[in-house]
């Protein structure tokens, strides 16, 4: 460690202006900054002076995902060795998982940070640290057969369009991960959708629905147990299978202060509702599916857990975030229930209500201001 | 008449070519005053109907200009508007009639964009803002340039659209079949309105980045 510290102290004044790559700053600061704790720390002012920086707020949600990501690794090998109908040990399971997910992984932090670097050095500013989570939440969201070249396009459209544009990390208005997510399934819905995509390599005969795509077209017998679908032995994108391993992640998050609990329970307190309304009319057998159910299908938990707790796209008002999680759970439901062409309704939800969430917020300080004011009168007046 | 200018000025005189030069890049109607974006959305999938809406708004508003010019000073201000839709709304219908007389397949790729050129704003700006002010020449060169402007981001935007959303360019396919062997695939959003939309982003962000004074303060 101390070598490590020793040899950036050496490098650090050619990086200063006036030194020989002074216009390469900006990646060695990024460089330095993560492999350690920035001694700058805010010295004036009421603040709680504490090192921790966007770093080490954004690697707890990486730690937060890992549980998913080890598991859906094994799930995406169990799947495909399923399909031949073999069942092979843990270790042969994960191995091949791992060697379709890593270069998913790779690609879109090669991609991804590519693209950041090269933004910090144009605009002179650090390297921001958001994509250290959205370059993990992308495999976990796409399915394990993409092709990295699609991958690779949907990710430099993600961070450019839904993040450098509007200035970078902390100002983007959609969260990039769904982005990406978005365009994968715009541009190539034949990588993206249907029963063929989620589960790697299957055997033909096979059938590879997910949950969600066998109750669009209404084929509820041999439907997966809950069991199957709470721990994620189904196939679907890589890391959004397994209900209780995201529940496990969210609760690191819940308990590191890092996601707001507001939000994620209110997600799943309208998409409960939603089933409930759906399970009262029963018009149809996908509506007449248990309200619980809809919670550990396809990628509600992780929407809920991991997309729509986003401290910059969610809403800022703590009454706000109540409405911002009902709605996104509440349409989520409803898109997957009336819409035939969007089997998931969660990215399509969360992404519509990233558009709205600055909305609500406006709508939330509006209403404290005349509330406010009223009572100011009623003072006055007495 | 004796208070207008006597002495002629040159047909192509500096200030007149610049009306034709001037919204191919620092006053286009698209990326500069943002007028006309909708018609740009809904016909630049394809190269060919591209090309024939920037034809077609480029007649109607080289002659609207033209003739709201002859009329200028015998429009009642109140009615103008009015006037100025009138001769607008013949001008489309007469070239409606034409692409379907000539260009029947394409003339039903635009379907109701061809009328509804009648609303294009990028005309009734131009009527407004220079026609009902300028000499007739100096009007038509306007109505020419402006028709360019548009036309040279529509045929941009369907170029890229088309390339990279059908494989083709004018129908012909462009991309080579070994490359769709290969495991390549059509970019499905390409056709879709929203990415005319970036598109054009993408296209102001190159404009602006290269002149500096288009940048708002």
């Amino acid at each position: 460690m101390k070598a490590l510290r020793k040899f950036l102290d050496k490098q650090k004044p050619h990086f200063k202006p006036g030194g020989k790559f002074e216009k390469l700053e900006s990646s060695f600061d990024a460089f330095e900054t993560f492999l350690f704790v920035p001694n700058t720390v805010t010295h004036s002012g009421a603040h709680i002076r504490d090192a921790i920086d966007m770093k080490r707020t954004m690697i707890f949600v990486v730690l937060a995902v890992v549980p998913t990501l080890l598991f859906g690794m094994w799930n995406v090998g169990y799947e495909h060795y399923l399909s031949f109908g073999q069942h092979p040990d843990v270790l042969t399971n994960f191995l091949y998982g791992l060697g379709k997910v890593l270069p998913i992984i790779i690609v879109s932090y090669g991609v991804g940070l590519g693209i950041e670097f090269l933004f910090a050095q144009i605009r002179h500013h650090e390297v921001n640290e958001g994509y250290l989570v959205t370059g993990i939440l992308i495999p976990l969201i796409v399915p394990p057969d993409i092709p990295l070249w699609e991958l690779a396009i949907a990710v430099a459209f993600a961070v450019i369009f839904a993040k450098e544009v509007f200035g970078g990390t902390g100002m983007n208005v959609f969260n990039p991960a769904l982005t990406a997510r978005a365009f994968l399934f715009f541009a190539y819905p034949g990588n993206m959708s249907g029963e063929k995509v989620w589960i790697a390599d299957k055997l033909d005969s096979f059938s590879g629905a997910t949950p969600l795509g066998q109750a669009m077209i209404g084929n509820f017998h041999n439907f997966p147990s809950p069991h199957d679908m709470f721990f994620g032995f189904i196939p679907g994108s890589v890391g959004e299978t397994s209900t209780f391993l995201i529940l496990i992640g969210g609760l690191f998050l819940l308990i590191t202060g890092i996601a707001s609990w507001r939000i994620m329970l209110s997600v799943f307190a309208g998409g409960l509702l939603m089933g409930f309304i759906f399970n009262l009319w029963g018009a149809n057998q996908y509506m007449e599916l248990p309200a619980w159910e809809h919670m550990i299908m396809g990628g509600f938990a992780f929407g809920a857990v991991f997309m729509a707790t986003d401290p910059v796209t969610s809403a800022q008002t703590t009454k706000g975030k109540y409405y911002y999680g009902f709605l996104i759970g509440m349409l989520a439901i409803l898109i997957r229930v009336f819409n035939p062409a969007y089997p998931e309704g969660m990215m399509l939800a969360i992404l519509l209500m990233n558009v709205f969430a600055p909305l609500i917020d406006h709508i939330i300080v509006k209403s404290n201001i005349k509330k406010r004011l009223k009572r100011a009168k009623v003072v006055l007046a007495e | 008449m004796s208070t207008e200018k006597t002495e002629r000025e040159a047909i192509f005189s500096p200030k007149n070519v610049k009306l034709l030069t001037g919204p191919l890049n620092l006053n286009n109607p698209i990326t500069v005053q943002v007028l006309g974006i909708c018609s740009a959305l809904a016909v630049t999938v394809k190269m060919k109907p591209a090309i024939v809406m920037a034809l077609a708004l480029m007649v109607v508003t080289a002659f609207s200009n033209l003739l709201v010019s002859f009329l200028r000073n015998g429009i009642p201000a109140r009615i103008r508007i009015i006037v100025q839709l009138v001769i607008v709304s013949v001008l489309v219908i007469l070239v409606d009639q034409l692409l379907k007389a000539f260009v029947f397949d394409v003339s039903k790729q635009l379907s109701v964009y061809v009328g509804l050129i009648i609303t294009n704003c990028i005309i009734m700006g131009r009527l407004e803002a220079f026609a009902m002010a300028n000499k007739p020449w100096p009007s038509f060169l306007d109505g020419i340039g402006n028709g360019l402007g548009y036309g040279l981001l529509l045929i941009i935007v369907a170029f890229f659209r088309e390339l990279l959303g059908s494989g083709t360019l004018f129908g012909f396919q462009v991309i080579p079949q070994s490359l769709y062997n290969a495991g390549y695939v059509n970019n499905g959003m390409m056709i879709l309105p929203p990415m005319a939309l970036i598109t054009i982003g993408v296209i102001i962000w190159v404009q602006r980045y290269y002149n500096r004074s288009l940048i708002e303060k």
